[in-house]
């Protein structure tokens, strides 16, 4: 049975099944490999020119407030769309404060929570926990925004506010809030992103070689020096690249951070007050924008995004860059 | 089999019972018989009923074996013997894998190592392990790599770490190769430097029993040849315990040899008793390349 599928296959090769219109010309050796890198190559480059093309729609959308306002937009706090002022700096901060407060919650749980999948539940829990984590990912944002606004909201408010006020308080946490803040953002983003953080770091943990694991449990390491010494420190790019990824989502997330933020452009160090971020602006006023620059301060919004994006996206390979080019290869 | 077995047993139990008080007083009163008498030595490790399973699969059958310290013992057998299996035990290894189970005792120095107040942590900073495939940590240095162990104890006194750097690489013999390029990544090094790198790794600590699980087979010939003379020197300080697939090795570094078949001990006497006059038909078996 097998000798003659081994066969078949054999056969199959040597005449390889091309199209009609390809045949004669082009029954050279090795034009199936070039059919294939060309046509794989293609959509690589396609790529290459929809992001080049996004950034560029964005670019000309934007020119009227670029004109309008200049380099000011990029500075002032001021949003008063009647009076056709436009600052992106309330929006960039609402963005960037909830966002790295979700990776200061999600970070270590989501480590926390694969460390213990990879390296210390027992085999039968794992795959349950698992499945729970793919779950928690395929949940649109915008129940998770629901979820924020009549269930998390009102326990922020409630419970978790006050607490925080009185432990840490400061400029940070000032005065109880109506539960839709930057905080409340901050909290619901660690979650969404949470499954990125947790799925991509497992998967990196799991690729540390077991012998390594052995190395350090002979040397008489306990389970955390183990876990420090021989999955932690060589996955170091890779979890830079897990906690990297879960930022991309939490910067871009637009429902559920549009749902509890508070939707008000200020800039304060109370995390406890409503706040307004690049994408939620977007997604809010889009369809009232009235006039060309309004439109075009939108636009620039979001090319804002993009490139903040960007940055933060390259200054995370740099630093991996840095810290693993010394490295040996195992 | 399980009779000759069983017989052995007996024969080294009598062995150990008798002999050992008297060739201590033999040697306190004659001294130039101390070379004779070193051959009846104080035991380091003993297994007692070695039972091991992986699931439900058992991989070691009832062995019992006694390592005589300062000496080295080598473990030899077809591939899934279970040699692998039993050198693990040896310091609570098989407990890394989540379905394994043991049955019997090891003991270190009269002391049993599987003392539920005992943390394997502490077996394996005495009893420590070389793999087969060298592995030192790929992100530190060799300097780090080397005092890995130590900083797991606690040990961060410069110095103390800067001398055992040195004694531990020089116990390895590899000193004189890397002591230029001690901050350089453990993984640049070639394979039997990488290996010689570990056994300086666990040497380190304060161990009394160096185990081995097939040290060479990833090796080119020079590096084999250079970490069995390593193993000869380490003879001097500390208990040995090599598996290996590799018989002539066994032959040229052993004082005893294991030979173990289907999860049994089959046979383990002075090894060139095993290589020259073994007293199992399997054992010849083996050795003469019958199968395996």
């Amino acid at each position: 049975m097998n000798a003659l599928n081994e066969q078949e296959v054999d056969g199959g090769a040597v005449k390889p099944a091309l199209p009609f219109f390809l045949f004669g010309k082009f029954k050279e050796v090795g034009f199936g490999d070039k059919l294939f890198r060309g046509i794989t190559g293609f959509f690589a480059f396609l790529i290459l020119v929809l992001a080049l093309m996004t950034f560029l729609a964005l670019w000309v959308n934007s020119g009227p407030c670029f004109k309008a306002i200049g380099w000011k937009f990029l500075i002032s706090s001021e949003w008063d769309p009647i009076q056709q002022k436009f600052g992106a700096v309330p929006f960039v901060y609402g963005t960037l404060v909830s966002s790295f407060l979700a990776l200061l919650i999600a970070t270590p749980l989501g480590l926390g929570i694969s460390l213990f999948l990879t390296e210390l539940a027992p085999l039968n829990l794992r795959t349950p926990v698992a499945f729970i984590v793919d779950i928690l990912a395929a949940i649109p944002s915008v129940v998770y925004g629901l979820w924020g606004m009549f269930v998390l909201a009102p326990i922020m408010q409630a419970y978790v506010d006050p607490v925080m006020v009185k432990v840490i308080g400061g400029p940070f946490f000032v005065t109880t809030s109506i539960g839709l803040s930057f905080f409340t953002a901050g909290v619901i983003l660690s979650i969404m992103i949470l499954p990125t953080i947790i799925v991509i770091s497992r998967e990196v943990f799991e690729a540390v070689p077991n012998v390594y694991r052995e190395s350090a449990k002979a040397l008489g390491a306990t389970d955390w020096e183990t876990i420090q010494l021989s999955v932690l420190k060589p996955s170091k790019p890779g979890v830079v690249g897990a906690v990297m990824l879960g930022l991309g989502r939490a910067l871009g997330e637009t429902m559920a951070v549009t749902m509890v933020i508070g939707n008000m452009a200020q800039v304060t160090p109370n995390l406890l007050a409503p706040g307004h971020s690049m994408a939620s602006v977007i997604a809010n006023e889009f369809t009232e924008a009235t006039g060309d620059v309004y439109l075009a301060a939108l636009s620039e919004i979001g090319l804002l995004l993009m490139v903040i994006t960007l940055v933060l996206n390259i200054a995370a390979h740099l630093l991996v860059w840095f810290t693993t080019r010394n490295y040996g290869r195992a | 089999m399980i009779d000759e077995l069983m017989q052995k047993e007996k024969a080294q139990k009598v062995k150990m019972e008798t002999t050992k008080p008297v060739g201590e007083s033999v040697k306190l009163v004659v001294p130039h018989t101390e070379v004779e008498m070193s051959a009846v030595q104080k035991v380091k490790v003993k297994a007692e009923g070695v039972c091991a399973w992986f699931g439900d699969k058992q991989a070691l059958f009832d062995v019992n074996m006694n390592v005589n310290q300062k000496e080295v013992t080598a473990i030899i057998g077809p591939s899934g013997c279970g040699k692998s299996t039993l050198i693990r035990c040896f310091n609570r290894m098989h407990e890394t894998v989540p379905t394994a189970r043991f049955a019997g005792d090891i003991m270190l120095e009269d002391k049993s190592i599987f003392d539920p107040k005992l943390d394997p942590v502490v077996v394996r900073r005495r009893i420590g392990m070389v793999f087969q495939k060298p592995t030192p940590f790929p992100t530190l240095s060799i300097y780090e790599n080397v005092i890995v162990g130590l900083k797991l104890n606690g040990v961060r006194d410069k110095k103390v770490l800067d001398q055992a750097v040195e004694s531990s690489l020089r116990k390895a013999a590899l000193w004189e190769e890397v002591k230029d390029s001690l901050n350089k990544p453990g993984a640049a090094l070639s394979g039997g430097q990488q290996q010689r790198l570990c056994i300086a790794r666990a040497l380190a600590v304060e161990l009394e029993v160096l185990l081995m699980d097939e040290p060479c087979s990833a090796l080119d010939p020079i590096s084999t040849s250079k970490v069995e003379e390593l193993i000869h020197e380490l003879r001097q300080n500390y208990t040995i315990i090599i598996v290996t697939h590799n018989m002539q090795q066994a032959a040229r570094v052993s004082q005893k040899t294991a030979f173990m078949l289907n999860g049994k001990l089959i046979e383990y006497d002075a090894t060139e008793k095993v290589f020259t006059n073994p007293s199992n038909k399997l054992t010849e078996d083996y050795i003469t390349g019958r199968f395996g």
